[in-house]
């Protein structure tokens, strides 16, 4: 081990002399970056920029949906290009709530938990210099960007019935296959496969750089839960995302290249697509929200000041997680002639998740029982998480039963569900993540008061949308469609409000930011006190540009929760 | 641990990592045969099943030392919106004896004035049932051409295989319908 770090050492002192925070200029930085920190940076920025637009669709989706009637959507037809009638104007809601979906999913949250804390903080955690292949991880950022524009680009091609693609983020054939004429769908799913590809890449990464780069003594079950969590969501974008690049290689070959893998014409099957695309789909939503899992209970231990509860439940949970999660993915398709006893078993394998998902709800619980808390921004978007998650969760078993999916599926309770789970759960996680390691990131403190405001608008808002869209949906209201009978109207309007709140709040995030790097005081290596004991917290703020080159020591006498006491002092 | 060593560690794990990753493309396309397999296997999703005259003959005597239950059956055809021809049972339900061999007769019109060959689609409602519904002939095994204006007589020559009254699934099963759908056989669709 020793010599390890002293070859380092010696290595560096040739070339570099030892000048650990010597930077590349602007351009070679941020445009061919090989730093794990800076590519964690450009994945935070992209993942903002992608959640403003995304964002701001679910907006013009509010406010659409504000009151019974078409009252926009024709103007927006024109507006991308379109003929205002009927039939163009319906068809750009199935493309904006495509391109909310699609962004969210694989251009917010993705590239915000993997790409941005996984880059930066996973390196840190496990005491390595760097990730485990620099320039591949550079060319998984540029994939997703690529994707990204892939994606945008679809907007301004015709889809069929006018511009975009409105297919939904599930693609679903024969809609995304005889069903949209022109080059939009293809560029969508174009935009999947640079997406994918690049996190196929990304996840070989992570699970080549957690299983041989950690630190000497770091032994797996010294991990903290944060790498556990990255560990196993690139385990399951390795095994559900090439899935994925099938079924839609299949659809481009179907729409382009006559073959017939879902056109029952010549022998193919529709429900075929749905069987692989939920296959990638069921492990895809816990990919979303595992690094959540992870960041949560890095958090919540800080700000208790105790070790995470029960650490090697929490460890396995996620990996049991991620193993039932393959296992589940016909609850999405209750609906397409499923006979009893195969309901029967997906209803069954469906509610084993909860245990686990229990298990890690219990120990964050547990963890904070008897600790000393500091409701410091972190730890109120945590505790905002777990209550919120756990609500979807509630939801989803209920959900998970096959006899009562056929009375609500596609309906808004579902719509309701995933966004307690995923824009709750996952984006709130984002934000507890976001607040943690910020001064980490920047070097400079956030406004605690802004933070905490930020929590409780962007808390009621959330709220107000999305807990109504229960009652919508056991009243019958049908998602993916623009308009509803006058009998939705009240909860719909309520709704829309909520959608306000949320939005203003969200100003008070960028207002935040903006705050710190004019105005934030300076951050201390630890701003979080005693309770936070991962590697990170024993470099610089920011840290330096190259880090560990002498190796951290974790010794025996360290435990999963405490890498820093008498750790090796991380020298630059 | 040499640098050198930890070069090889970090390819043989990125190497497995993406095998793994190409496996699972692979099992991609692997599922479009292995799906066809399971339906024509266990009759998932309502998928009848083709039997042979012996097969046929075996069934008879089954359903006769069963007691000669009888069971309804309903016949179902629609066309592919682009699909030009009326298409429809001669006999909307027919009652068979349980392993009795029975024909059904479809009658297709091709009221276009250009040639069209079709191919169809079928399964059976309620969809436990496909494990027992046997064809031994079908207008469905092969495509069919119809001449503009020209009619035909199609037949399906099936029985219901009596190993369904054993199956609790099948209890209360006093229907089945056998559905078929027409489409343009895609070498005509140019």
């Amino acid at each position: 081990m020793a010599t390890t770090a002293d070859s380092f050492q010696a290595h560096t002192d040739d070339h570099a002399h030892n000048h650990a925070d010597h930077k590349p200029g602007f351009f070679a930085r941020w445009f061919m970056s090989t730093n794990h920190k800076d590519i964690g940076t450009l994945y935070l920025i992209f993942a903002i920029i992608a959640g403003i637009i995304g964002g701001a669709i679910s907006g013009i989706m509010r406010m659409e949906l504000a009151e019974p009637g078409i009252q926009y959507l024709q103007w927006w037809a024109e507006f991308m290009g379109g003929t205002p009638d009927f039939d163009t104007s319906l068809h750009m809601w199935n493309v904006f709530i495509t391109a909310h979906g699609l962004i969210m999913v694989f251009f917010m949250v993705m590239p915000a938990m993997i790409g941005g804390f996984g880059n930066w903080f996973v390196p840190l955690m496990i005491g390595a210099p760097d990730m485990a292949f620099p320039r591949m991880n550079n060319v998984s950022f540029w994939l997703t960007v690529a994707g990204f524009v892939s994606l945008l680009f679809s907007l301004f091609v015709p889809g069929g019935t006018g511009p975009g693609a409105g297919v939904g983020w599930t693609v679903y054939a024969p809609l995304s296959t005889t069903g949209s004429q022109g080059p939009a769908v293809d560029f969508a799913i174009f935009s999947l496969h640079l997406a994918g590809a690049g996190s196929i890449l990304g996840a070989t990464n992570f699970i080549t750089t957690i299983f041989n780069m950690r630190a000497p003594g770091m032994t797996l079950h010294k991990m903290p839960l944060f790498v556990w969590s990255v560990l196993v969501t690139a385990f399951l974008l390795l095994l559900a995302l090439p899935v994925l690049a099938a079924a839609i290689t299949m659809l481009i070959t179907d729409r382009n290249f006559g073959t017939t893998f879902f056109d029952p014409a010549g022998g193919g099957d529709p429900v075929l697509y749905q069987h692989l695309f939920w296959f990638f789909g069921h492990p895809e939503v816990y990919i979303m929200i595992l690094p959540g899992f992870g960041m949560i209970s890095q958090i919540v231990s800080t700000f208790s000041r105790k070790p995470v509860f029960g650490y090697l439940g929490m460890a396995y949970a996620m990996v049991a997680i991620g193993v039932v999660g393959f296992v589940v993915w016909a609850h999405h398709m209750y609906t397409v002639g499923l006979d009893v006893n195969t309901k029967m078993y997906f209803t069954a394998a469906t509610m084993v998740i909860a245990v686990p998902t229990g298990v890690k709800i219990f120990s964050w619980i547990a963890t904070m029982w008897g600790g000393s808390i500091e409701f410091k921004s972190p730890m109120v978007w945590a505790i905002g998480m777990i209550f919120l998650f756990t609500v979807g969760g509630v939801t989803g078993v209920y959900l998970a039963n096959g006899g009562i999916d056929d009375v609500v599926h596609d309906t808004y309770f579902v719509v309701a569900h995933f966004h307690y789970v995923l824009s709750m759960g996952a984006v709130f996680s984002l934000f507890a993540g976001f607040y943690y390691w910020f001064p980490k990131m920047s070097g400079r403190m956030h406004s605690e008061l802004l933070s905490h405001l930020h929590f409780w608008g962007f808390f009621i808002g959330v709220n107000v949308i999305f807990f109504p869209q229960h009652f919508l949906g056991l009243q019958g209201m049908p998602r993916r469609y623009p308009d509803y009978a006058d009998a939705y109207t009240y909860w719909n309007e309520i709704s829309s409000l909520g959608y306000t709140i949320m939005a203003l709040s969200m100003v008070l995030f960028f207002v935040n930011i903006v705050y710190a790097f004019v105005a934030g005081k300076k951050a201390a290596d630890n701003p979080w006190g005693e309770g936070a004991t991962t590697l990170e917290w024993s470099l610089s703020s920011p840290p330096p540009f190259h880090q560990f080159e002498t190796l951290p020591v974790i010794e025996d006498h360290h435990t999963a929760h405490d890498h820093m006491s008498e750790a090796k002092p991380a020298t630059a | 641990m040499t640098a050198a060593t930890l070069e090889t560690r970090k390819n043989r794990t990125a190497l497995l990592a993406l095998g793994g990753a190409l496996a699972m493309l692979g099992l991609g396309y692997a599922a479009v045969p292995l799906y066809e397999l399971f339906c024509q296997v266990t009759g998932f999703g309502g998928t009848t099943q083709r039997a042979s005259e012996s097969d046929a003959a075996l069934a008879e005597r089954l359903g006769a030392s069963a007691g000669g239950k009888t069971i309804s059956i309903r016949f179902d055809g629609t066309t592919a919106g682009d699909v030009p021809w009326s298409f429809r049972p001669e006999q909307v339900t027919d009652t068979v004896s349980i392993g009795q061999r029975d024909m059904a007769i479809y009658l297709a019109k091709n009221t276009s004035d250009e040639t069209i060959t079709g191919t169809a689609t079928f399964n059976v409602e309620p969809e436990q049932a496909g494990a027992y519904f046997n064809k031994i002939q079908c207008f469905c095994f092969t495509e069919q051409v119809l001449e503009p204006g020209q009619e035909v007589r199609m037949p399906v020559l099936y029985f219901v295989d009596p190993k369904a009254l054993d199956d609790p699934n099948m209890e209360g099963v006093e229907q089945i319908t056998l559905s078929y759908t027409f489409h343009r056989a895609l070498e005509s669709a140019e």
